[in-house]
């Protein structure tokens, strides 16, 4: 080619790069969500991941819901609740004139449909999914339909935590007329009563919410939500610099700051009911005796975890019960001072100086933050008061099914997170005698004390919430002496939104309400 | 011509089923399964057991994989458990966006690779060659998924010229022209290293070609230099050339995979990613299949043309 050419060539692509519009300006009041995944289905009964949750919390709702920013219920499709005396009956009032989104009013029939479904395997469209999460039901015995606008739930046996799970994205009061309709195809074509309804879900590219103009708390600010799937962290962060979206969540640590110290975004953080753990097997191996597992929660400096390698997206531990309870968590219970000294003293006290301990750590899944990284700090830690770590890594699948199975003879100690909705939920299935991974519990280090059985036990039967707190405080006191992990950190929930975006509050709970937010 | 393809084709037919019989069993040996992966920490033996039921896993291998090819049989190849929809649509949405991607890639690939290695063979040790030289040596040694990223921090982080990423816009698009705008940056990552090779093979085959004595003989008619090389060179360098375009096919297909992640392209590639780690088995099965069809046919492609520009192929 020649000179001449070369030129007309370059002048033709600069004009074309010139013409094309400056990339990625979102039209106002409507809010890009930039996510991990696309939604595995819209069917809020189906669906586990938080990223799904994200979506069907705008669509659906349920009896009772978490107030802005709290995990304290307040009403939803239900106005009113009654428990009996015996704790097994709850009667719910519910909201009059509240319409699916498909044009079918909402009643009792509805909620009752939606549990039977669940949970009755005879239900003629139980076969519309598999329904992983139903077992948080698994206590209700009967859903009974006492008029048009009263349902009443009947419970198996005292459930406090019943409450709280109809709060659950799971909870959710789904359409019979949408599911009649759709069948198998209804986590594709969704119908709830939210302040969103389903408007579009291109495979791989965008799920697309509509304002639901005649939602019963007013409609909307925003005109429409778009659920973007952006897997790679790195793209992530760039399609927020660049404008492509406008809310990202679950920022990599290593961005936060380049966030935070730029006006163009805000940075929001939420406390979050998480715990992240290392199981220690307390029935053989030197984790048997109370005094090492004590050890490793004065060697390990969970302040400099928390701080370097998770960069301030979580805070450290002081037992099973994470602060977002704020109803149920002992504030005298201080997490365990890093004091390698008197590690090493305790230590030699238990006779186990230069113990050898395998240490199962997975290479990421969800609400394991950093892994990797987290358990060479920890071996490190360890190391320094006399205590050898060999480190076996498993892909995330694989990790779940070993260590679910129960640590004997696999290993001395293993991460695991946890996120809950209710107080109950994580010590009843992983520290409760009865949790044994044999029983089809997932107290995978064997801890079994009377004294926390029984208090447990009390914890569910009892449904006023101070009288539960109460218990839940003497837990945290007991469980925190007796160490059977070491208590690790507590993750907080991020998000950064343009500064175009406000009313943005996030929820503990991990999921993303959009009702309040606005757009211009 | 048309009975060689024909015969290429049905051989095709016990790799592929060879191959399905292989990524089924890869995939009921990797530790781990579907229904753990759908529950989480929730994954008690018993809630595990329960939606393995549901979900029809609790059967035999065999038993599995027989119900899996009676079903392809018919056309069917199955529902996928984590997206809850049939893998035919995931698998043919998914790969259509590949082939375009991947299709500009080649086409962009081959342009600029062909062009690049006539320039540099016709000015043999020129400043030409030495610069083309040199860009290809830097093509081929950067790993795409760095030259993705340095892409998308300059043009779409900085000028924002073009989107970091996805096939439309978000919001309204969707036309050719949004398809352009955001094809830009993906396939010039991926075709750069094939470019480069391209160029590579082509200029020695120039080279080679313009040795010979045909090329004497077209020069000594007084044909114009140009005339030499586009007429009688190029064509004789091509049959070498074109099987290699064809494997930088396969290869261009292969390195999407890290392309698709970098720019959120919604092809197979990043697609078969996820279902491997949330042991999608079916849509696996589906995905790979496709994928291995598509080689056998870009190769049966390739070997059709070169047989078409060399008569001495065809029998």
């Amino acid at each position: 080619m020649s000179v001449k050419g070369w030129k007309t060539a370059f002048a033709l692509a600069a004009s074309f790069a010139m013409t094309v519009p400056a990339a990625a300006q979102t039209p106002p009041g409507v809010l890009v969500v930039g996510q991990i995944a696309e939604p595995q289905s819209l069917d809020p009964q189906q669906v586990t991941a938080a990223n799904d949750f994200r979506i069907t919390t705008n669509i659906y709702e349920g009896l009772v819901r978490y107030a802005t920013g709290t995990l304290d219920l307040e009403p939803a499709l239900a106005t009113a609740w009654e428990i009996s005396q015996d704790g097994l009956t709850y009667t719910f009032d519910l909201r009059p004139d509240v319409t699916f989104h498909d044009g079918s009013p909402f009643d009792a029939e509805a909620v009752k449909f939606t549990f039977d479904r669940m949970l009755d395997e005879a239900h003629p469209f139980h076969e519309t999914g598999p329904f992983p999460l139903a077992f948080q039901f698994s206590t209700v015995e009967e859903v009974r339909v006492v008029d048009p606008m009263t349902v009443e739930f009947r419970l198996e046996e005292p459930y406090a935590p019943f409450l709280n799970n109809l709060a659950l994205p799971v909870g959710a009061i789904v359409s019979p007329a949408g599911v009649e309709a759709a069948g198998e195809g209804f986590g594709r074509q969704p119908s709830g009563t939210g302040p969103f309804r389903f408007a579009e879900w291109i495979a791989n590219q965008r799920v697309v919410l509509a304002a639901n103009p005649d939602y019963w708390g007013g409609a909307p600010a925003l005109e429409a939500v778009v659920f973007r799937p952006v897997a790679d962290a790195n793209t992530r962060v760039a399609e927020m610099l660049s404008g492509g979206i406008d809310v990202l969540v679950e920022t990599p640590p290593d961005n936060i700051t380049l966030f935070a110290d730029d006006p163009a975004f805000e940075l929001h953080e939420a406390v979050g009911p998480h715990v992240w753990f290392l199981i220690l097997n307390t029935r053989e191996g030197p984790f048997a005796d109370p005094r090492v597992r004590q050890v490793v929660n004065l060697a390990v400096d969970k302040q400099s975890l928390v701080d370097n390698v998770l960069q301030g997206t979580a805070s450290v531990a002081a037992g099973p019960i994470p602060p977002a309870f704020d109803w149920a968590y002992n504030p005298d219970v201080a997490p365990w001072p890093h004091d390698p000294e008197r590690a090493r003293q305790l230590l030699a006290e238990a006779g186990a100086e230069g113990a050898s301990l395998r240490f199962l750590v997975t290479e990421g899944g969800s609400g394991m933050l950093d892994p990797v990284p987290m358990a060479t700090a920890i071996q490190a830690d360890l190391a320094a008061v006399g205590l050898n770590v060999s480190i076996e890594t498993y892909e995330w699948n694989a990790y779940l099914a070993r260590v679910n199975a129960g640590l004997a003879g696999q290993g001395d100690m293993a991460q695991m997170a946890w996120m809950t909705n209710d107080p109950d939920t994580l010590p009843s299935l992983t520290l409760h005698s009865d949790a044994l991974p044999e029983e089809g519990g997932f107290n995978s280090g064997y801890y079994a004390n009377p004294q926390l059985d029984e208090l447990l036990d009390r914890a569910r039967v009892v449904t006023a919430e101070a009288e539960r707190g109460e218990i839940y405080r003497q837990v945290q006191a007991l469980v925190h002496e007796e160490a059977p992990w070491l208590f690790g950190a507590h993750w907080r929930q991020n998000a950064v939104t343009s500064s175009r975006v406000s009313g943005l509050v996030l929820q503990p709970d991990f999921t993303l309400q959009l009702r309040s937010v606005a757009k211009n | 011509m048309v009975a060689y393809a024909a015969k290429r084709l049905l051989a095709a037919i016990p790799v592929l089923v060879g191959l399905s019989v292989i990524v089924f069993a890869i995939m009921a040996m990797i530790p781990g399964d579907t229904a753990l992966a759908i529950l989480g920490s929730y994954a008690t033996p018993e809630n595990v057991a329960r939606l393995n039921a549901d979900l029809g896993l609790d059967r035999s291998l065999p038993e599995q994989y027989l119900a899996w090819a009676g079903n392809l049989v018919q056309g069917d190849l199955g529902r996928s458990y984590a997206l809850n929809r049939p893998v035919l649509d995931e698998v043919s949405e998914r790969f259509a966006a590949t082939l375009i991607l991947a299709g500009t890639s080649l086409v962009l690939a081959s342009i600029l690779g062909l062009l690049a290695g006539i320039v540099s063979a016709a000015r043999q040790f020129g400043w030409a060659d030495r610069i083309v030289t040199f860009l290809v040596l830097v093509g081929i040694s950067t790993p795409a998924f760095l030259l993705g990223l340095i892409l998308i921090l300059l043009f779409a982080v900085r000028w924002r010229l073009f989107p970091a990423s996805g096939m439309y816009a978000v919001y309204g698009g969707g036309d050719l022209a949004d398809l352009l705008h955001h094809l830009v940056l993906p396939s010039i990552t991926l075709a750069v290293i094939a470019a480069g090779i391209i160029a590579r093979l082509t200029r020695g085959a120039m080279l080679e070609v313009l040795r010979q004595d045909f090329v004497r003989t077209a020069r000594a008619k007084g044909l114009s230099e140009r005339a030499v090389i586009g007429r009688h060179a190029l064509r004789a360098a091509l049959v070498q050339v074109i099987p290699v375009i064809g494997l930088q096919a396969g290869f261009v297909l292969g390195g999407a995979v890290y392309v698709e992640t970098v720019f959120q392209w919604p092809g197979i590639g990043a697609m078969l990613v996820n279902a491997v780690a949330q042991r999608d088995i079916l849509l696996v099965q589906g995905g790979v299949l496709v994928v291995a069809a598509s080689y056998v046919l870009v190769n049966l492609l390739a070997d059709v043309a070169q047989a078409s520009l060399d008569p001495r192929l065809k029998s």
